[in-house]
């Protein structure tokens, strides 16, 4: 029966090289596993004639498979196999123990020489039996392999994709922040653009007095010399007394022309985002001037009632007081904007009132900016805010006022804005902002 | 010859009695001061009689030195009419043109030259 188990070995390696042929394992392997089932046949044939006792034979021929099958299983190219390697384990062990048993007790053997014989028959047989399942395995396998590595390189595909999708995406919104930094920049210009004019005016004026006085205060100058030359020393007292005045006015007027370059030099500075206690009526007055005094540079025939209801009892609040400065102008020149839209419409009969308040309520204070303008109408209510709308004409409105001072109420100061709004009656906003 | 000074700016108010302080001394000009169209309006209700000349400021909050003088013209036309001269900061022909039109008798910018209106005073 032993000869089952050359046949093994030979099957074995015939089967182990026809499966390499179209691999690189190929060019190794073919000479040794020649060499492993042509040796079988080879020492089938010597110890057929050698060895004349079959039970030895059987089992140097299981020790051989046994060995060919240590070899390999040892050998990493051949780990794939290892269920077609294992699949001959039955055979040798089933090959050992009849040999051997025939060998001790032949009679023993001879009685159940069907039973042996079978024994033989079935672990050959399963060689095969386990080799078609683990083909189908094998290919199953095969299939389920292929299917991952498709499916691996779909998914290294759409990360790299998503990747470049996601780089793509920083850049834009890297640009984005850059547009949007540009644009805030923009508005800030634009608005000091407003108020150039309103600028010139409010520095000419001081100027003008800072001028007169000093004039009138070298004639008075005179003056006081002839009167103490006279000897009338009374007399002259009084003019030294009026000159320390004017020289008062002349210092006042000057710091007067300072803090308005100044305010206008902050205003177009990038915001340092510091909170600083400030006097939020100042702050309102002096914008709520300056947006007038631009309009008016702009279009002479404009006109308003410029009404303050400042609450003096308003205590200093921490605020950005340049960015806050920014909401106020923005409300100044869209109230004046509407009082004269109306105006325009009007005529003469109309009469613009624009009035800026401010008031404590609770924990917090409000500044509210009202006007008697044309009022927005309803369907734009909730568009006001959203940045680059704008009712103007194209040209005249960034669309970013607004919204930028939503941003730096409420998202930086964590005040509010709200509007109270009647299409045709006018307009309040109400800025609310926290005391502490 | 009382002269009505019409200006927002409080300061105004020393600067013209500084300036004409020879001629207040020597009660050659007498001054009394508003500082906006509605207040002028008052005084006038009362002194129009008295005033001989008006110097208004244009560019003022509430009532405009044009409207003032609109009303000026229209609410006291008996002879003899105030004089008015118009000053304003923005010495445009818009607004001297608009001045005029609405009947003032002269148009000075800012920054007011005393000397020049001392001499125009000599002609009132």
């Amino acid at each position: 029966m032993f000869v089952f188990t050359y046949i093994a070995v030979f099957a074995l390696a015939m089967r182990l090289r026809r499966s390499l042929k179209f691999t690189a394992l190929y060019q190794k392997w073919n000479l040794p596993l020649n060499l492993i089932g042509w040796g079988a046949v080879a020492m089938f044939l010597l110890f057929a004639k050698a060895v004349k006792n079959d039970e030895i034979h059987g089992i140097a021929a299981a020790l051989a498979l046994a060995g060919v099958l240590y070899y390999l299983q040892n050998q990493p190219d051949f780990k794939s196999f290892g269920i077609l390697l294992k699949a001959h384990y039955p055979l040798v062990a089933v090959a050992v123990t009849v040999e051997l048993i025939s060998l001790i007790d032949e009679s023993f053997y001879d009685k159940y020489d069907d039973f042996f014989q079978s024994a033989y028959f079935v672990a050959f047989g399963y060689i095969f039996i386990r080799l078609a399942t683990s083909k189908k395995q094998q290919a199953e396998l095969k299939r389920i392999n292929e299917r991952k590595d498709e499916l691996e390189l779909m998914v290294a595909e759409r990360t790299a994709e998503i990747t470049k999708q996601r780089n793509a995406l920083q850049e834009t919104v890297k640009e984005l922040q850059a547009t949007q930094a540009q644009l805030i920049q923009q508005e800030k210009l634009a608005s000091l653009g407003e108020l150039t004019a309103g600028i010139a005016h409010e520095i000419q004026n001081p100027l003008n007095f800072v001028n007169n006085f000093s004039e009138v205060s070298m004639e008075l100058i005179e003056e006081m010399e002839e009167e103490m030359a006279k000897g009338d020393l009374e007399e002259a007292t009084a003019i030294a007394n009026d000159i320390k005045q004017n020289l008062e006015k002349i210092r006042h007027h000057g710091k007067r022309a300072d803090g308005i370059v100044k305010g206008m030099l902050q205003h177009s500075r990038a915001s340092s985002n510091i909170k600083e206690p400030a006097n939020l009526n100042t702050i309102a007055d002096e914008y709520f001037r300056l947006a007038y005094h631009g309009l008016r540079a702009k279009d002479k025939s404009f006109n308003a009632d410029l009404v303050t209801n400042f609450d003096q009892s308003l205590p200093l609040i921490n605020i950005v007081s340049q960015d806050v400065g920014r909401v106020l102008l923005n409300m100044f020149t869209n109230a004046f904007y509407a009082v004269h839209q109306k105006q325009k419409t009007l005529g003469p009969d109309f009469k613009p009132r624009v009035e800026v308040a401010t008031r404590v309520i609770g924990k917090q204070v409000e500044i509210i900016v009202r006007d008697n303008g044309s009022g927005i109408p309803d369907a734009i209510k909730d568009k006001i805010m959203q940045p680059f709308f704008t009712t103007k004409p194209a040209g005249e409105g960034t669309g970013l006022g607004l919204s930028l001072s939503y941003d730096i109420i409420v998202k930086a100061h964590k005040g509010s804005i709200n509007i109270d709004s009647k299409e045709g009656e006018g307009t309040a906003f109400i800025i609310t902002l926290p005391l502490a | 010859m009382k002269i009505l000074v019409v200006d927002d700016e409080a300061d105004v108010q020393p600067l013209f009695l500084q300036r004409f302080r020879k001629e207040i001394k020597n009660h050659e000009v007498e001054f009394d001061f508003a500082q906006s169209g509605e207040e002028a309006l008052n005084y006038l209700k009362d002194k129009h009689s008295e005033v001989v000349l008006i110097l208004s400021d244009i560019n003022m909050p509430g009532m405009s030195g044009i409207e003032l003088l609109t009303h000026i013209r229209e609410d006291f036309p008996t002879p003899p009419p105030p004089v008015v001269m118009m000053i304003t900061a923005y010495g445009d022909d818009e607004n001297y043109k608009q001045a005029m039109d609405k009947g003032a008798d002269d148009f000075l910018t800012k920054p007011l030259d005393f000397n020049l209106l001392k001499e125009k005073l000599k002609t009132l």
